[in-house]
């Protein structure tokens, strides 16, 4: 039974969130960019390759903004958080050898520890998050349901992943949790606020153009 | 400083807001709704909605926000939340009093200051929420009755203001005629074919402030400028339709003046000291014609007096000696980038000049603008206890030494005068044009 799971999770159900992730995100992409040219013309005819990137860097530059330098705390957490959050499953040893397997194919990886390291500053970004948005009055304002259901959605592949990695007890089921909780990650993504992963930069550069362009204003 | 925070839901009473209310039916509500997300509601709705990860990174950004003690409700995040959310969650079946709030929300709780956008980590531009809810307003029939008073006017007589064709020109005459006592060959020349700049002002102008038109007529004569104003409708460009989600008229009311100015085959337009006006002429309004940039050159006052002085056109009598500050106003600033050139003017100008902090585009809104304080007296004393971290800046620069505030935009003074008595803060509030016209050498005066 269990070995049917694992097999289904890392075959045609791996194929499946790939393939829902990949196509779903760029037809996200590609819907919103018809709808824009459709009836946000104002998008393409403002936009700036310059002043967008200008905008873009610095929002990816920590402490590049006023408001970044203002939330200290936040900075930090949110950047490590969102660094982590995409070297740990591109860059973990045994990811790699799982494709080195299947494909012969492979790139340098982190050191173990690191990437152990890592996962725990995501779960406890995650828990960060979380934390902020039950003590913080105007972000428990803003928070609903689904706020709390995504930070579950990410913490929950980790640590599931980092159980596996030390063999705790009953790690064959977190094995499969890990696998299972990272593919759904993956599927939803596209569809939920994770998307801002899609459409920051569509969403900062446009911002930056109209700032920079137009109103020749800094915007950060 | 004491302020009372609102303690429920209730909405301040409105003559054109509860008219309206009485007016719909859910049904129509749902209707209206439904035909504005399908129809103008397209990529930058659904992005900002759907990817807006309820950070409260804005909060901060926002004056209602800081002044009423960090009530959440006032976080420009918190305001879409209580707006366009449920409506688009609900596509559009939401109920009368709803909108009544989402009203009071949309028109006095935002000033479009576009502040926030600037603390947005994705650069969400809660303004263009907010200005979408607007426009829902518009559609109900729902729109708070002093700024649709002026709408109306708009639409009447293309200005804001209700002033007559006659009395327009009459103003100018008696502006000219009062400003020859002191430079008799002073002119306001009317419907002056193919000069170099028409000058345009907004319809509070002549209805109130008449000396601002006599000031300028004075530094254009000072300057050598060639110029002219319109004898026609068209002179005003200001642009209440713009803030009370009325785009059809708001186009209307640029294209006269965008034709006024080509009628009178002026090469410029220069526009005097006002905010929400520029914004119209050279960001809102023109795409709205689909002029992707104003038809003809266009500046602002700051930018045409930084060009006089600037180019030597203006020499001084003498230096404006009292200390004195500056409040950037939002849509000239964060709108158009002026901020360096009215500090430029003002150095030219002034012996003591104090910065606010924050300054430039991170300066805190007036609270008046966006139409905020064109919304009229039900919701003043919102708007002033709203503003309080306004009067906290301004104490802080007046703890430094200021006694002026220098405000280069029509909302922004109303909205500051305002601020510095209900808070005592006995400073005084001065266009960049007053301290020009006290300081220049005017010419020829009479004795």
């Amino acid at each position: 039974m269990m070995h049917e799971l694992y097999g289904f999770l890392r075959g045609p159900m791996l194929w499946v969130a790939l393939l829902v992730f990949f196509g779903g995100s760029g037809y996200r992409v590609a819907a919103m960019w018809r709808l824009a040219r459709k009836k946000d013309a104002v998008i393409f005819n403002y936009s700036s390759g310059y002043y967008a990137l200008r905008s873009i860097f610095h929002w990816l530059l920590p402490f590049g903004s006023r408001n970044m330098r203002n939330h200290p705390v936040m900075t930090v957490v949110a950047f490590v958080f969102h660094i982590c959050l995409f070297l740990v499953p591109l860059f973990l040893s045994a990811h790699i050898i799982l494709i080195k397997e299947s494909w012969n194919v492979s790139w340098p990886w982190l050191p173990d520890h690191a990437a152990d390291a890592m996962t725990w500053m995501v779960v406890a970004g995650c828990g960060f998050f979380a934390a902020r948005r039950i003590i913080q009055p105007d972000v428990r304002y803003l928070t609903s349901t689904s706020d709390y259901l995504i930070l579950a959605a990410i913490a929950v592949p980790f640590v599931s992943g980092t159980w596996a990695f030390h063999q705790w007890p009953a790690f064959p089921a977190a094995t499969l949790v890990h696998m299972a909780s990272a593919e759904i990650l993956l599927m939803i993504i596209p569809f939920t606020r994770l998307s801002h992963m899609l459409f920051f930069p569509f969403t900062r550069g446009y911002m930056g153009s109209e700032f920079g362009a137009v109103r020749k204003a800094r915007d950060w | 400083m004491t302020k009372s925070l609102p303690t429920d839901l209730a909405v301040i009473p409105d003559k054109g807001v509860d008219g309206a209310a009485a007016r719909l039916t859910p049904e129509r509500v749902a209707r209206v709704i439904q035909i504005l997300l399908a129809e103008e509601g397209g990529a930058r709705l659904k992005v900002y909605t759907e990817t807006c990860v309820h950070c409260g990174l804005c909060s901060e950004a926002c004056h209602f926000y800081l002044s009423n003690d960090k009530d959440p409700r006032f976080a420009p995040a918190a305001k879409v939340k209580q707006t366009l959310d449920p409506m688009i969650r609900k596509n559009g079946r939401v109920s009368v009093d709803f909108m009544k709030k989402a009203c009071e929300i949309a028109f006095t709780e935002c000033n479009l200051c576009r502040r926030c956008v600037m603390y947005c980590p994705f650069g969400i531009d809660i303004s263009y929420l907010m200005l979408f809810v607007r426009r829902i307003c518009h559609r109900l029939g729902m729109v708070p009755q002093y700024i649709q008073d002026t709408a109306h006017s708009h639409s009447a007589t293309l200005n804001q203001m209700w002033v007559k064709e006659d009395e327009w020109i009459d103003t100018l005459q008696w502006q000219e005629d009062e400003a020859r006592d002191e430079i008799p060959d002073l002119r306001i020349p009317l419907e002056k074919q193919g000069a170099d700049v028409m000058y345009s002002v907004i319809g509070p102008e002549p209805k109130f402030r008449a000396q601002l038109i006599y000031q300028a007529a004075v530094i254009m004569h000072a300057a050598g400028v060639d110029w002219t104003m319109p004898a026609t409708p068209g002179w005003d460009n200001s642009d209440m339709c713009m803030y009370t989600g009325d785009s059809e008229m708001m186009a209307r009311l640029k294209k006269v003046h965008f034709e006024t100015a080509m009628r009178l085959k002026t090469k410029r337009i220069v526009m005097g000291e006002c905010g929400h006006a520029f914004r119209s002429v050279y960001d809102v309004g023109n795409r709205h014609l689909g002029w992707k940039m104003p038809p003809l050159p266009m500046v602002h006052a700051i930018e045409f007096y930084y060009e006089l002085f600037r180019d030597g056109k203006l020499s001084l009598a003498k230096k404006y000696d009292v200390p004195l500050t500056l409040h950037d106003p939002c849509n000239v600033v964060r709108g158009r980038g002026l901020h360096e050139m009215a500090r430029f003017v003002i150095h030219k100008t002034c012996t003591t000049f104090i910065e606010m902090h924050p300054n430039r585009e991170h300066n805190y809104c007036c609270g008046a603008g966006g139409g905020v304080i064109n919304c009229g007296p039900p919701y003043a004393k919102k708007r002033v206890e709203g503003n309080r971290v306004k009067a906290d800046q301004l104490a802080a620069a007046k703890a430094k030494g200021a006694r002026v505030i220098i405000a280069p935009c029509h909302n922004c003074h109303g909205g500051l005068e305002d601020i510095v008595k209900y808070y005592e803060l006995d400073m005084e509030i001065k266009f960049l044009g007053d301290i020009i016209y006290e300081c220049i050498e005017k010419g020829e005066v009479d004795s």
